[in-house]
C-alpha cells in the first residue's frame, strides 16, 4: 500500500537507492529512528550508564591490601562523606572557589558582552570576538603553567604590583581563583553576549525616548532581559570549576578541591568506591543548581 | 504541559538508571586473591615476546631518545620482542598488574608486598639468573622483595629521599630533618614535602630519633599512637609548606624561583638544579631517611616465563643496569655496574653504611612489620586517608 501511495507513477527509475529513499520519505518514524539511534546510544552509554555505574560503585568497598573491589552493599562511603570533616572542608572550599570564580567572571563579562553586543562597530566587534576566543586556542595546561610563573615569587605579578607596595598572593586558593576565572571567562562572555544581542534595539530607543538615562536603561531594561543569558554563563563557570583539579594542583599550593580527592582516591589510594562517592557531591550540587535556575529559562540559552 | 512532559521524561531516565544499577550490582562478584604459585625449576625456549611494565626511564627502547636504548640489545640477544608500558605511581602499577596483561614489572617497595599478597606475582628462582650473585648483598632478601624466605624478584636500583636545601637560606648545611619539622617556622611558607601517603614515614623517621618514648622501630609499622604522633607532626608542618610536590620538575622549578628553600628530594633533582646553575645542595640528615628500592617481578599469569627470566637476568647485568639506573638517577644494584658509570660515588653505590640509613618504601600493613604481635599497625588505606586529611 505504501509503495502505491508514495512512488510517483511517472517514475520509471527504480534503483535501490531510489526505493530506500521513497520508503524513508513515507515513514518519518523510521527516518528519525535511523538518524537518532547512534547519538542516543552514545548519550545513553556515556552518560546514563556512567552515572549509574558511579552511583552503584559508591556503595561498594575496597579491600585495603589487595585492592580488590568488594561488591557487597555498604553505606560506609556515603556515611563518611557526611561525618568526616575533611569532606565538609573541601566541599566548602570548592564551593567558595566556584562561587567566587562565577561572580568574578560575570562582573568581567557583563561590560565586555554589552559593549560587543550593543556599542561596538561591526569591525571592533569582530576584533573583540577574536580576542575573547583566542585563549581557547592555547592548551589548558599551557595557560595554567603560565599563571604559575606569573604568580611566582619574583614573578611578573609581584614585579607589576611592587611599585604600589603589593605582592603576589603566592600559590593557594587566591591563585586558584585567579587562574580559573581566567580560564572560564570566554565561556561566560559568549552566552551573555548572545543574550544581549537578542535584546531589541527598539527597546533601548523606547527607554531613552521615555527619558531614561543610559544607566537607567542598562539596569531596568538590558539586565533584566539578559538574566537568563547570565545564568547560562554561570552554569558553565560554576560547573567547570566544581570539577577542576588540575589548576589547583599547579597553582593551589597545598589546597585541595573535590576533584583532587577523587583523583587521589582513584590514583594513589586505588579506592574507586570512595572516589565515586565523592564524585557524587559535585553532581548533587550541580543538579541542585540546575533545579534552581531551571525556572529562569536559562536552560534555553545554553 | 511542557513541564509535565519534561518531568515525566526525567522520571523515566532516573527509573532506567536505577534499574540498570540494580542489574549491575547483581552482576558483581567478589574473588579473593591467592598465592602466586611455585617458582620455576628450569628454563626452556624463549617465547619470542615479552610485555614490560616499568617506571618511566627504567626500560628505554630508544623511542624517547634514540641514544637511550638498552631494550633493543636485549631483543637482539634473546629474540624476545619487548612491549613497554610505563606507569606514574606505585598504585597505578598495582592496578595494571592486576589485569594480568604484563609479564614483568618494576615494583617499588610500597607496591611489591601488595602484589605478592594479591597473588599477582610469582616467586623467582634466583639460581636461574647468572647475574644475581653480583648484586649487593644489602639489597637481597629484604622484606619488600622476599616473603617467607622466598624471593619474588631481582633488585634494580635504589636511592634515598634526601634533604634538598637552598644554600642562601642555609649557609651551613643542615644536619637534621628538623629544618622541615620542628624548625620549619624559621622558613615558614618555603618548605616542601612529597605529595604521597608514604611521606608519613618521613615524619616517623624523624620521630624515631626525636621522640624515642614513642618506641618507633620501623617507620612503616606504626601503631595508632605512633601514627597519630606522625600525623600531628605533619599537620604542624603543613602550616609552613608552600606546596607539596609529586612531579619532580615542579620541585626543580620552585627551588629555582626561590619559592621553596628546604624539603625532601631525590638526587636526580639536585643534579638537574646543578646543571642549570642552581644554588642548592643535598644532604642525608643524621636521622636517616626514607628511600626506594625497586624490584623486577614476574607476573603469576605470565605466558612468557622464559623471556621474563631472560629480562630479569639482562636488566641485572652490569651494562644494562648501569645504563638504566644512570638514566633514572639512582644507585645501581651491583658493583660491576659501576664500571659502566662514572657517578657511582654521587649515589653512594656500594656504601652499605649509607644504604643502612635508608628506610626503603614498604607497604604498611595491619600486621606490624617490626615483629610486634601485641598491637595491630595502621594499614596503607588509613595512611592514604590520613594524608588527605593532613592536606585538609
Amino acid at each position: 500500500m505504501t509503495s502505491t501511495t508514495t512512488a510517483p507513477p511517472t517514475h520509471r527509475d527504480t534503483t535501490l537507492a531510489r526505493r530506500v529513499s521513497s520508503f524513508l520519505h513515507a515513514h518519518p518514524g523510521v527516518r528519525l529512528t535511523l538518524l537518532l539511534t547512534a547519538p542516543l546510544t552514545w548519550l545513553g552509554v556515556v552518560y546514563i550508564v556512567a552515572l549509574a555505574l558511579l552511583l552503584v560503585t559508591a556503595f561498594w568497598s575496597t579491600d585495603s591490601f589487595t585492592g580488590d573491589i568488594d561488591t557487597s552493599f555498604t553505606l560506609e562511603n556515603i556515611v563518611s562523606l557526611f561525618t568526616e570533616s575533611l569532606y565538609q572542608t573541601v566541599t566548602l572550599r570548592t564551593l567558595l572557589v566556584a562561587i567566587t570564580v562565577t561572580v568574578i567572571d560575570v562582573l568581567v563579562a557583563l561590560p565586555i558582552a554589552f559593549y560587543m553586543a550593543k556599542v561596538a562597530s561591526p569591525r571592533t566587534k569582530r576584533m573583540l570576538m577574536i580576542l575573547v576566543l583566542m585563549p581557547l586556542w592555547a592548551s589548558y595546561l599551557v595557560k595554567v603553567y603560565a599563571w604559575r610563573s606569573v604568580l611566582a615569587e619574583n614573578g611578573l605579578l609581584s614585579w607589576l604590583v611592587a611599585p604600589v607596595g603589593g605582592d603576589t598572593p603566592g600559590y593557594g586558593v587566591t591563585a586558584t581563583i585567579i587562574a580559573i576565572s581566567y580560564l572560564w571567562l570566554p565561556f561566560v562572555i559568549l552566552p551573555i553576549h548572545a543574550g544581549m544581542e537578542r535584546v531589541p534595539d527598539s527597546l533601548l530607543e523606547a527607554s531613552s525616548d521615555l527619558g531614561a538615562r543610559s544607566w537607567r536603561t542598562l539596569f531596568s531594561v538590558v539586565l533584566p532581559l539578559a538574566v537568563p543569558a547570565i545564568i547560562a554563563g554561570t552554569i558553565f563557570s560554576f560547573a567547570l570549576t566544581l570539577g577542576d583539579y588540575i589548576t589547583v594542583r599547579i597553582v593551589g599550593g597545598t589546597s585541595q578541591m573535590l576533584g583532587n580527592l577523587v583523583y587521589d582516591n582513584v590514583g594513589s589510594a586505588n579506592n574507586l568506591p570512595l572516589a565515586s562517592a565523592i564524585a557524587l557531591i559535585p553532581i548533587a550540587i550541580i543538579f541542585l543548581y540546575l533545579f534552581i535556575v531551571r525556572r529562569s529559562g536559562a536552560l534555553n540559552n545554553l | 504541559m511542557i513541564r509535565t512532559m519534561t518531568r515525566g521524561r526525567a522520571a523515566a531516565v532516573i527509573a532506567g538508571a536505577a534499574a540498570l544499577s540494580l542489574v549491575l550490582a547483581g552482576c558483581g562478584t567478589s574473588n579473593g586473591g591467592g598465592k602466586g604459585g611455585e617458582a620455576v625449576e628450569k628454563l626452556g625456549e624463549n617465547e619470542g615476546k615479552i610485555s614490560i611494565l616499568a617506571w618511566p626511564a627504567l626500560a628505554e627502547d630508544g623511542t624517547n631518545d634514540p641514544s637511550v636504548d638498552w631494550v633493543t640489545p636485549f631483543e637482539e640477544a634473546t629474540g624476545c620482542q619487548a612491549e613497554i608500558k610505563t606507569f606514574g605511581t606505585s598504585d597505578e602499577a598495582f592496578s595494571l598488574m592486576k589485569t594480568g596483561s604484563y609479564d614483568v614489572v618494576s615494583a617499588s617497595g610500597d607496591a611489591s608486598l601488595r602484589m605478592v599478597a594479591a597473588g599477582i606475582v610469582q616467586p623467582v628462582n634466583t639460581d636461574l639468573l647468572k647475574n644475581y650473585d653480583d648484586i649487593y648483598d644489602y639489597l637481597k632478601d629484604k622484606p619488600w622483595n622476599t616473603v617467607d624466605g622466598e624471593s619474588y624478584g631481582v633488585p634494580h636500583g635504589y636511592g634515598a629521599n634526601v634533604l634538598l636545601y637552598d644554600k642562601t637560606a642555609f649557609p651551613e648545611a643542615p644536619t637534621s630533618w628538623d629544618v622541615v619539622f620542628d624548625k620549619a617556622s624559621q622558613n615558614s611558607g618555603k618548605i616542601t614535602a612529597y605529595d604521597s601517603p608514604i611521606y608519613i614515614a618521613d615524619a616517623a623517621v624523624y620521630l624515631m630519633a626525636h621522640q624515642p618514648e614513642l618506641g618507633i622501630e620501623n617507620p612503616y609499622s606504626l601503631d595508632q599512637k605512633q601514627f597519630d604522633a606522625a600525623i600531628d607532626l605533619l599537620k604542624q608542618q603543613r602550616a609552613h609548606v608552600s606546596e607539596y610536590w609529586a612531579d619532580y620538575l615542579k620541585e626543580v622549578q620552585s627551588f629555582q624561583s626561590g619559592a621553596t628553600v628546604a624539603g625532601t628530594s631525590w638526587q636526580v633533582i639536585q643534579n638537574t638544579l646543578d646543571a642549570e646553575g642552581g644554588n642548592t645542595a643535598v644532604t642525608l640528615p643524621e636521622e636517616g631517611a626514607t628511600g626506594w628500592s625497586d624490584t623486577w617481578m614476574i607476573s603469576s599469569k605470565t605466558e612468557a616465563p622464559n623471556c621474563s627470566y631472560a629480562w630479569l637476568d639482562y636488566i641485572a647485568s652490569p651494562e644494562a643496569n648501569a645504563a638504566a639506573t644512570a638514566y633514572f638517577g639512582e644507585a645501581p644494584s651491583s658493583q660491576a655496574a659501576c664500571d659502566f658509570r662514572d657517578d657511582c660515588d654521587v649515589y653512594h653505590a656500594g656504601d652499605a653504611e649509607y644504604a643502612d640509613q635508608i628506610w626503603y618504601w614498604t607497604t604498611p600493613i595491619e600486621e606490624c612489620l617490626d615483629g610486634r604481635t601485641d598491637v595491630t599497625c595502621v594499614d596503607y588505606a588509613a595512611w592514604t586517608k590520613a594524608w588527605q586529611e593532613i592536606k585538609g
